[in-house]
């Protein structure tokens, strides 16, 4: 039987010293808890994970990005206050505001124990272009592909990954398709040719050219 | 007046001095895109040295279309026909793949009858696509057109029985979360299993062709060799991870549907070589008749669907979930994130092909051009699914 998410948490900070892992709870009835890994130990971790002869997760399937954007969470809160004179506790809601963030999951399973999934994730500080996370290909070579299209949809950048390159858009392409506010470009054709300034110059000599008016009626002398 | 032309004697002139290898130099080729034996827009950049490859780049994208984006601004059931267009020749495999996830993510229970349909036709699908998989590799090998005309004449008969149970022969859009579409009728239960009994009969016929074939051992045994370390660690599955020895079948592992009622074996390979990959899809064949020929005993009669599920306006619960089977090119799974509304709010597949290709240089490296058309081969790639 495998260990439930807590046991492995608690297994993993006393491998892994300093190491901070959060549990992120799943409602559904698939039942799949992930445990959230900090960046700075996220190597330290997965190697643990791997090589720990009870877990031994030596495979790692699915490693996929997904975008969370700013949101506002809106809380209940018990506050006391001091109505006429009485102190009452009223219940007031208040709104907190959570910075989006990029996120990188992993599904772990271990061939030769035949258990899993133990799914972790990794987050990054926020939405900016190329924010990073280590690259957990050093511990697991099928990160290699997924992590690099996740760099290419998404815009993470995985340090320590040893060819990171866009996999399915082309080198040029700017931007991250997957991400949430993505908006697809007017014209997917469009190039920096020097078709531009080739117009601007067509344009210059069309243009009327007034001391050359009349020009046609000049006729050679009889 | 004459002019006279100088012409140098056959002793005089420079000789031109060809060299059979290159010396210190590699030589840069682009395999690909438009290629027979690429399977589909995939290109390679290949460095040569002479005949052999001393790297290999895959380069893809020619079929993105951004399948996930896709999927994230479509309704559960939207997605339900897409997913036929991932490895379009495994539509059911895929079908039952996505459903399994949802009916994971939104805790569905499906009646037994439907289970024992899905079985039946993931099994279907595994025979057809194997078949014809086996054909494409001799195809690739220059035993051009016959070979392959036998798998496909196997494969039509199966595709038919596609059509005439879901309306499309490669795009079946047949399961539902909650059960399947439509219901197999007792003839055409009776006509898969003419087909599944016959099946036997041309694979006797195809392995004579194959297992002792003297051109094909010289150009698949020991050629492409895999390491069961290697092929963990890449995240290899399907028959190229069994090819190498390691047991691992999602079918035994998860045992997901009613596979744990069924009996079958788990063919392994030994050497992990293109021979071994290649004969792996034949075993599994003769399994995949075997749990087929139980299935159409055990199948009871019922309702296909579950009533209770309300495909259409699906709303499932907050939360996430990974489903995944073993599709006929290996895991194929779907993770799917829920915020509650009727469009998930993430939506990835996990394409078995994409990550098989990863240890696809380390597989070709000191081997000459011609083995490269043979491995890749044995992978057994689908771009439809590589590039979503």
């Amino acid at each position: 039987m495998m260990d439930s998410p807590e046991q492995i948490k608690t297994r993993i900070e006393s491998a892994v010293p300093g190491a901070k892992i959060d549990i992120v709870l799943n409602g559904s009835p698939s039942q799949q808890s992930s445990l959230l890994i900090d960046k700075e130990h996220a190597r330290q971790i997965a190697q643990f994970l791997r090589d720990d002869a009870a877990l031994r997760l030596d495979f790692c399937s699915n490693v996929t990005g997904m975008d969370w954007l700013d949101r506002v969470v809106t809380k209940k809160v018990i506050v006391k206050k001091i109505v006429e004179g009485e102190e009452k506790e009223a219940e007031e809601t208040q709104q907190e505001k959570i910075p989006g963030y990029l996120e990188a999951v992993y599904h772990l399973y271990s061939i030769e124990h035949k258990h899993g999934p133990i799914i972790i994730r990794m987050r990054t500080n926020d939405r900016s272009a190329e924010a990073p996370l280590p690259s957990l290909t050093p511990i697991w070579r099928s990160a290699e592909f997924q992590e690099r299209e996740i760099f290419d949809l998404y815009g993470i950048r995985f340090d320590g990954h040893p060819d990171l390159r866009r996999i399915l858009m082309w080198d040029e392409f700017k931007d991250y398709p997957m991400r949430k506010d993505y908006r697809d470009p007017d014209d997917y054709e469009y190039e920096p040719t020097p078709h531009d300034d080739v117009l601007e110059r067509a344009k210059q000599h069309y243009a009327p050219r007034p001391q050359l008016d009349g020009a046609e009626n000049i006729t050679a002398q009889p | 007046m004459t002019t006279t032309i100088q012409t140098l004697e056959p002793a005089e002139r420079p000789l031109q001095i060809m060299s059979s290898r290159l010396e210190g130099e590699l030589l840069e080729v682009s395999m690909g895109p438009q290629h027979p034996s690429t399977h589909g827009v995939f290109r390679m950049n290949v460095a040569l040295d002479g005949e052999i490859v001393r790297k290999l780049k895959p380069v893809f994208g020619y079929l993105h279309r951004n399948h996930e984006k896709i999927g994230e601004n479509m309704s559960y059931l939207g997605s339900m026909p897409y997913t036929d267009r991932l490895d379009y020749f495994c539509s059911m495999t895929n079908n039952w793949a996505y459903a399994l996830s949802v009916e994971k993510l939104a805790g569905i229970e499906v009646p037994e009858r439907a289970e024992y349909l899905r079985i039946i036709l993931a099994e279907l699908t595994r025979l057809q696509n194997h078949a014809s998989l086996l054909g494409f590799l001799l195809s690739d090998m220059g035993a051009w057109g016959t070979p392959l005309m036998y798998a496909f004449r196997e494969r039509e008969k199966i595709l038919d029985l596609f059509e005439s149970l879901s309306g499309s022969r490669m795009m079946c859009d047949y399961m539902r979360f909650g059960g399947c579409r439509v219901d197999a009728s007792a003839d055409w239960l009776a006509g898969a299993k003419k087909i599944v009994d016959a099946f036997p009969k041309f694979l006797d016929e195809f392995e004579k062709l194959i297992v002792e074939n003297e051109i094909l051992i010289a150009r698949t045994q020991e050629v492409g060799k895999l390491s069961a370390d290697l092929a963990i660690s890449a995240g290899i599955t399907g028959p190229m991870l069994r090819a190498c020895g390691v047991n691992y079948d999602i079918r035994k592992v998860d045992g997901y549907g009613f596979y744990p009622r069924f009996k079958f074996r788990i063919p392994l390979g030994e050497h992990g070589d293109t021979y071994d990959r290649l004969m792996m899809r034949a075993l599994e064949m003769r399994e995949s008749i075997g749990i087929l020929k139980q299935a159409f005993e055990q199948i009871p009669e019922g309702p296909i669907m579950n009533p209770k599920v309300k495909i259409r306006g699906f709303r499932p619960p907050v939360g996430e979930a990974y489903g995944r089977i073993e599709a006929p090119k290996g895991e194929l799974g779907f993770y799917l994130i829920s915020d509650g509304s009727p469009n998930p709010y993430r939506y990835r597949v996990r394409p078995p092909s994409f990550i098989n290709l990863t240890i696809l240089e380390d597989l070709c490296l000191g081997h000459t051009v011609a083995d490269v058309m043979v491995i890749l081969g044995s992978v057994d790639i689908v771009m439809g699914e590589v590039d979503r």
